[in-house]
């Protein structure tokens, strides 16, 4: 088996799995077909024909609102009719029924699974199986990968700072379980920023993970001193009775964003975050609502970076640069 | 049935003999070394020119599947897979379905091996019954009914009186205790090494010092209870050097080695390969280095096959949800013999095959004495041939081996003075 599984022959893209071994060509091609798409959503008629009469299913095995809705409409913005497919996985259900699941929507049709998992390696998994004509994107799993998520925040990045190679990018929080977190490691190496840091409590930091190209800082103050970009990832409640912290209080003193951090940060400083936010957790109201955040921006960039995905593992995203929307 | 084995090469460990040598075999026995007994008339004769002659391998552990789990292998399937490998006596862990806490499912695995097996099996009974770490089992009756030993396979005993109780009794009993060494805490939930592996695939990770921590406080209560023990599979380098000073210091403890730890390490995942999912998971380069040197030195004692077969399900999942264990009996002496590229002689490749877990086991084999039972593998040396899936012989074709090209590979294998396997073409 080649070890890259998401090109085909030629060199592109196939499945969209991992943002790690791929080429910076590759990651600015996702890019810059993302910024072709940003003017469809604000058009009357916010839909360009390109998977005309394709199929896209939506596997969510894992409950998500925010990706799945977006993930759905790029996908009709796209023309593609979509199935969306909640599956409540069971302790028992096991390898074999999910590939006969996946047989039977392979015989309905179904051009392109979007997968989101609890387990890490689900993905890659399920597009060793799929048939040959079959593209899978992957929409998170376990704790490996969540590549349109990443994507969708360099694209952010790119807009609001224009160049990669100056920055200094600081990734707060829990480190070890984000899956967000590991797909933006591997799009900022790649894309080749000029420092890249992560934040957080030695319980919260894999290890090993200067491996990746990481510095890894535990005082917070020191890791957003001259930042350009802060992610801050959230928190899950589950994290405190797994005993990674003892609380909330004390870690938003430890490693919370507020105004009062910020300002170590670069005076444009600019702060994102995957979403859903815990207020008061991981960030302060003030720097969530704040002049510096871009979250709400990252969403409205979450459509047009995956219809850029989708588009290039299905169909010919050059058509909207040459032809606009119809 | 009169057996001669000509002008092979004779390796065996425990009489440090190593020269060309006809072995003589009458009724199951080793009747002659060199020297034809008066009147001995062969049936059959086996030209071993070329060949080494060595006992028999001794597998300390093989998941052998029966009873509860026919859909993975047999004892019929796996014996068959053993003799195949050279392997002609089989050392099969407590954790069957049900477990062997009891007598009924000893006589059971007894009289299948009896009836169907083509290798001796030989069985650990569970230390806990159930294996479920809170009341030690009837180890006595056990014992009574063959049980060479006791083991709570990979259920770790967390409650450290238990344990302490358990060894004692074992003790009491005359008894090996076989060990697993993993913190059950520090292990929870973990599949893969914790390092740069597990960090970037997202998996979760178990420490080396779950291994290390597990044997620091077993190797206490070994010392404590005076109990004979042994290691089973251990996978990092400082865990043997905790048991190499404690060996010194004088505690009855060995060790053995899965033969896949020898060349694996956490990088051979790769991209989620749920063929390299195995307990204890696969470490670092150092522990691999580690552990070789242990082979060769002698520390580590024993090269085992840590057989699991699986069907084909088991492995076809995302990572986190496969069942750990490679297929392991056919790849047993290959990978073992692959050691001789680094610095580890062929009398101590055979030697942890042979004598040393004879000795661990207690069993009158594992050596090629005058009056010993003939079980004897015979392999050529450098015979290049490759693992596919079409050519195993056990029902488990779970190995992340297969397509490899090994050097080394067993031509006859006799047990009980039988030939009961013979590479086709052989002869």
């Amino acid at each position: 088996m080649s070890r890259n599984i998401q090109l085909d022959p030629q060199g592109k893209l196939r499945h969209f799995i991992t943002v790690e071994g791929l080429k910076r060509q590759m990651l600015v091609d996702i890019l810059d077909t993302a910024a072709s798409f940003m003017t469809v959503g604000a058009q009357k008629t916010k839909k360009v024909p390109l998977l005309r009469g394709k199929t896209v299913a939506n596997l969510f095995f894992e409950p998500s609102t925010r990706t799945r809705t977006t993930f759905e409409l790029a996908a009709k913005r796209l023309s593609a009719d979509v199935l969306n497919l909640d599956i409540k996985t069971s302790a028992t259900s096991k390898g074999e029924s999910l590939l006969d699941m996946l047989r039977n929507l392979e015989s309905m049709g179904v051009d392109m699974f979007v997968v989101r998992h609890a387990s890490s390696g689900a993905a890659h998994f399920i597009a060793q199986h799929v048939a040959p004509n079959i593209s899978v994107i992957n929409a998170g799993d376990g704790c490996h990968a969540h590549p349109t998520q990443a994507m969708l925040d360099m694209f952010t990045i790119r807009q609001y700072k224009g160049e990669f190679a100056p920055l200094t990018v600081t990734i707060v929080g829990d480190i070890l379980h984000s899956r967000v977190a590991r797909s933006e490691i591997h799009a900022l190496t790649t894309l080749g920023i000029s420092e890249l840091r992560v934040a957080g409590p030695k319980t919260l930091i894999p290890a090993e993970v200067e491996a990746m190209g990481v510095h890894v800082y535990e005082d917070m103050d020191a890791a957003i001193d001259g930042a350009d970009v802060i992610i801050m990832l959230r928190l899950q409640r589950e994290r405190m009775k797994g005993g990674f912290i003892p609380g909330e209080q004390e870690y938003f003193d430890l490693y919370g964003l507020s105004e009062k951090r910020l300002r170590r940060a670069k005076p444009e400083v600019i702060v994102m975050h995957p979403g859903p936010i815990n207020r008061g957790v991981e960030i302060a109201s003030e720097v969530a609502d704040g002049k510096h955040s871009v979250i709400l921006p990252q969403v409205t960039n979450g459509i047009a970076v995956r219809m850029a995905v989708m588009s290039m593992v299905l169909g010919r995203p050059e058509e909207v640069v040459a032809g606009g929307a119809s | 049935m009169r057996v001669l084995i000509q002008n092979g090469r004779l390796i065996d460990p425990a009489n440090q003999h190593d020269a060309v040598c006809d072995l003589y075999i009458a009724e199951g026995k080793i009747v002659g070394l060199g020297q034809a007994p008066q009147g001995f008339t062969p049936d059959r004769v086996i030209d071993a020119s070329g060949l080494i002659v060595c006992p028999g391998l001794i597998d300390l552990q093989a998941h052998l599947r029966e009873p509860g789990q026919k859909h993975k292998g047999t004892i019929a399937s796996e014996t068959a897979a053993a003799v195949a490998g050279g392997i002609t006596t089989l050392c099969c862990p407590p954790d069957t379905d049900p477990v062997i806490d009891s007598t009924a499912v000893v006589e059971l695995i007894k009289l299948r091996a009896e009836q169907d097996g083509q290798a001796r099996v030989v069985i650990l009974g569970a230390l806990t019954k159930g294996l479920g770490g809170e009341l030690i089992s009837s180890m006595a009756k056990l014992k009574a009914a063959g049980c060479v030993g006791f083991s709570n396979a990979h259920q770790p005993v967390g409650n450290t009186v238990v344990l302490r109780r358990a060894m004692e009794y074992a003790a009491t009993l005359d008894m090996t205790v076989f060990l697993h060494a993993q913190d059950p805490s520090l292990s929870a939930g973990g599949m893969v090494h914790e390092g740069a592996v597990s960090t970037r695939l997202g998996l979760a990770g178990i420490p080396a010092c779950s291994e290390t921590l597990e044997v620091a406080r077993l190797l206490q209560l070994i010392g404590h209870t005076g109990v004979r023990a042994h290691f089973s599979q251990l996978s990092t380098a400082k865990a043997l050097q905790l048991i190499g000073r404690a060996r010194y210091d004088g505690l009855p403890v060995s060790a053995d080695v899965a033969a896949h730890q020898l060349h694996l390490t956490q990088v051979d995942i790769a991209e989620f390969n749920s063929l390299c999912h195995v307990r204890p998971p696969l470490r670092t380069e150092r522990d691999r280095d580690g552990l070789i040197e242990g082979v060769g030195s002698g520390a580590l004692n024993a090269i085992c096959s840590d057989h699991q077969p699986h069907d084909r399900d088991a492995k076809l999942a995302p990572f986190a949800e496969t069942e750990p264990g490679i297929s392991g009996l056919e790849t047993l002496l290959p990978l073992a013999l692959r050691l001789r590229t680094k610095r580890v002689s062929l009398m101590r490749i055979i030697d942890s095959l042979t004598r040393e877990p004879a000795r661990i086991l207690g069993l009158e084999v594992g050596h090629l004495s005058l009056g010993a039972p003939a079980d004897v593998c015979i392999f050529d040396p450098d015979r290049y041939w490759r693992l596919e899936e079409a050519n195993m012989r056990s029902q488990g074709r779970n190995t992340p081996f297969l397509g490899w090209e090994f050097q080394g590979r067993v031509v006859y294998t006799l047990v009980d003075g039988r030939p009961v396997f013979e590479l086709s073409g052989a002869a």
